[in-house]
């Protein structure tokens, strides 16, 4: 549906990154639009900022997109992703200061009730605040 | 075990978890979900002594960590606050059933 913001799981580890997709579609429901990317073309480690742009409009929203990452180069490459869309969309894409998994699926429960995208983003950081 | 009451303002209810596991992650992902439908404030707690949290919030009710056979206590407030009660009463005494989207 397109009045829920949208998810985005960003993994260096493709297995991650579906697993993670996986455990948001059983726990929270297929309503939420999720989409993953992770691993290199060779099936290594890695993360590239096309495929980041491609789950992004996999998972396009008009509230928006809330991506969620592992580790450093998810974070950096997840940000140019997000640079490189057209200005209008920009401002309605942010990279969550929070744990991969439990950020999705928090992320995902907030989505499913209508949420704003700020909102949602608050619910997974809330995680990091400790 | 379930009952409402109303109380001044809140629409109270009682529930005995009967989850296997206790109030882990999938039933607190369907309460907090089911919770957010309504426009009513909504609290719970899983013991007589504990603070008060939103339902609304999935982290929070993930960290309820209500174990088996607790007692679980909803309030509301506002408009829907019975109807809000009564289906998450149901809810948790129907052990979390699949919902719809």
């Amino acid at each position: 549906m397109s009045d829920m913001v949208g998810i985005v799981i960003v993994s260096h580890s493709k297995d991650i990154a579906k697993g993670t997709a996986d455990m948001v579609r059983q726990m929270v429901g297929s309503e939420v639009k999720v989409a993953f990317c992770g691993g290199d073309p060779d099936g290594g480690l890695g993360t590239n900022v096309g495929c980041i742009m491609d789950a992004i409009n996999d998972a396009w929203s008009p509230k928006g997109v809330a991506i969620l990452v592992d580790l450093g180069g998810a974070e950096t490459n997840s940000e140019m992703a997000v640079e490189m869309l057209e200005p209008a969309r920009r401002g309605l894409v942010v990279v969550c200061n929070a744990p991969i998994v439990e950020g999705a699926v928090m992320a995902a429960t907030e989505a499913a009730g209508g949420s704003s995208l700020e909102q949602v983003r608050a619910v997974a950081e809330e995680l990091s605040a400790g | 075990m379930l009952e409402t009451s109303t109380n001044g303002p809140f629409v109270t209810g009682k529930v005995r978890l009967e989850h296997a596991a206790g109030m882990h992650a999938r039933p607190a992902v369907k309460l907090t979900k089911l919770a957010k439908r309504f426009q009513a404030q909504i609290s719970i707690r899983a013991s007589e002594t504990a603070d008060w949290i939103n339902a609304k919030s999935v982290a929070k009710v993930m960290a309820l960590r209500a174990a088996r056979h607790s007692m679980i206590e909803i309030k509301a407030h506002g408009e829907d606050a019975e109807a809000a009660v009564a289906a998450l009463v149901d809810l948790v005494a129907a052990d979390f059933p699949e919902m719809g989207p």
